[in-house]
């Protein structure tokens, strides 16, 4: 009976693994903002693939505390930095660059950077910590002191990843918000996008890793291989994202 | 008797498996919280001005939120015990649907319905009210989601009420009003009080709502489960502090419902129990 019950658990832990195919799925955990460009990239790839999009400071933590997934790719390169200093990812390599927008919903007034201070207005902006976040609050520090401090007054939300801002403002709850410009385009008909002007505009620029010990290590090469040069960078430019500097 | 004996021994082994399974799988999430940080650095971390708001925001939001589910709850679910009229089964499997709605549903459908854009935020904002994005809009949230859990709870705390107690009030000339207040309320105080635990449990987890709809902003609509997410990915230890308050705050209010319900078999757990 002993044998039984470890029967069992085995078919049990068996059949967690799922269907079962030839080649175990390369799991991708992926900032937000890659959803549509990797989701098309992964069609044009011959196996399968399972992603995980959030925030990429939770993606990361996940990875702090064991996680392990094949690719991690960051909407910034600290990350990617941090857990290859903590051999915890192997080398990153910079893939794409993307800028910073104001979002705000179609039709909005809202057509500048100082339009933000106005009081009353509704923002919603990334969390510290979240790379969109933290390039906001570098976009805010290069502001004169008073109109840094007029836009943040009227942050009401701080979201964990991107298309928690986005969401906001398609759905009407806030008045604008910063994203980057191919969550604008991926929304488009539901947010509109206005440029910031090049000079307070920060260096957005998407790190990715083969995870230390990933499952598939050579699949996982050829996906990050593929960002810089081939399908991956084809999905990243349609999708909006600008070729790595 | 050997072999009855045996055969016992078999399946008693297998239950017993089956619970050590339970226990290990159910507890040691929780115990880790406490075990993977040690109380000092624990209580270092709740030093964190985000995760001290954040629990002011959970205490005010929650407290507030079981008040008016107390006030509107208590008479709503005395109507539902105590009157039998048609469509009343549908009426209260209505009032429960937000016990089966997935949290971040509940949030969609409190802005299609509250929101700026939504059926009645003209008249909302008309009225000079906003709810997303301020603490009331939390709230909201909290009510919506956790209300369930007391109406359920207390209509079956007035259903238990012995009937003869509530007719001898009226015989001797009390009103409806005084014997709701005098008589029902009193013998039904317990189950009361375990309903107003699990719907305060219920609102002191709730996350999804209250981020889609009040949004999340330190200090003001950042409840202690919103904080945890945003501090996972930047302060690891916060956010197990953050937890282990939480964990410490759930166990005491289990315990108070354990404390109201017991020995009293019919409505024991009527809030968690499938229908």
């Amino acid at each position: 009976m002993g044998n039984y019950v470890v029967a069992c658990f085995a078919a049990l832990a068996l059949a967690g693994c799922g269907s079962g195919g030839d080649a175990a799925p390369l799991t991708v955990s992926a900032a937000a903002s890659l959803t549509d460009a990797f989701e098309a990239y992964g069609k044009a790839l011959p196996g399968e693939q399972r992603f995980s999009f959030g925030g990429s400071d939770a993606l990361a933590a996940q990875i702090r505390q064991g996680a392990e997934p094949d690719v991690y790719a960051a909407a910034n390169t600290a990350y990617p930095e941090q857990l290859a200093a903590a051999g915890l990812v192997e080398e990153p390599v910079v893939f794409a660059r993307n800028q910073l927008v104001i979002a705000a919903p179609p039709g909005s007034e809202i057509g500048s950077l100082a339009d933000l201070a106005a009081p009353g207005l509704d923002l919603v902006v990334c969390a510290a910590g979240v790379p969109c976040g933290d390039y906001t609050r570098e976009l805010l520090d290069r502001l004169p002191a008073a109109e840094r401090q007029a836009i943040l007054a009227n942050v009401r939300s701080e979201e964990a990843d991107v298309k928690g801002v986005v969401g906001k403002i398609a759905e009407g709850a806030a008045d604008a918000g910063f994203v980057y410009s191919s969550d604008a385009a991926a929304a488009a008909g539901r947010v509109e996008a206005v440029a910031l002007p090049a000079r307070l505009e920060p260096t957005v620029a998407y790190g990715a890793a083969v995870v230390a010990g990933a499952a598939e290590p050579a699949a996982a090469e050829e996906f990050v291989a593929g960002l810089l040069d081939g399908p991956g960078a084809e999905a990243l430019a349609a999708a909006g994202f600008l070729p790595p500097p | 008797m050997r072999g009855r004996g045996r055969r016992v021994g078999w399946f008693g082994l297998v239950l017993g498996l089956a619970l050590a399974l339970c226990l290990v799988f159910l507890t040691l999430p929780i115990a880790a919280i406490f075990l993977e940080a040690g109380p000092a650095e624990l209580l270092s971390s709740l030093g964190s001005a985000q995760a001290l708001e954040a629990l002011w925001v959970s205490l005010l939001t929650t407290t507030i939120a079981l008040a008016v589910i107390l006030l509107v709850g208590t008479p709503a679910a005395y109507l539902l015990a105590t009157r039998s009229f048609r469509g009343r089964a549908a009426l209260v499997t209505l009032v429960e649907l937000p016990l089966v709605v997935p949290p971040a549903v509940a949030g969609i459908g409190l802005l299609a319905a509250f929101g700026p854009a939504g059926l009645l935020g003209g008249a909302i904002e008309g009225a000079g009210v906003r709810l997303v994005f301020v603490t009331a809009g939390v709230v909201v949230a909290l009510v919506f989601v956790a209300s369930p859990f007391y109406l359920r709870q207390a209509q079956a705390a007035f259903e238990a009420v012995d009937p003869t107690w509530t007719a001898a009030s009226r015989t001797l000339g009390a009103g409806e009003a005084r014997t709701f207040a005098r008589i029902a309320i009193p013998a039904a105080a317990p189950g009361l009080g375990a309903g107003a635990a699990l719907a305060w449990g219920r609102a002191l987890g709730e996350f999804g709502a209250t981020l889609i709809f009040a949004g999340s902003l330190q200090g003001v609509t950042q409840t202690a489960p919103l904080a945890i997410v945003a501090l996972f990915g930047t302060d690891f230890d916060a956010a197990l502090a953050l937890s282990a308050v939480l964990v410490a705050v759930a166990a005491a209010l289990l315990a108070t419902v354990k404390l109201l319900t017991r020995g009293r078999g019919p409505t024991e757990g009527a809030g968690l129990a499938p229908r």
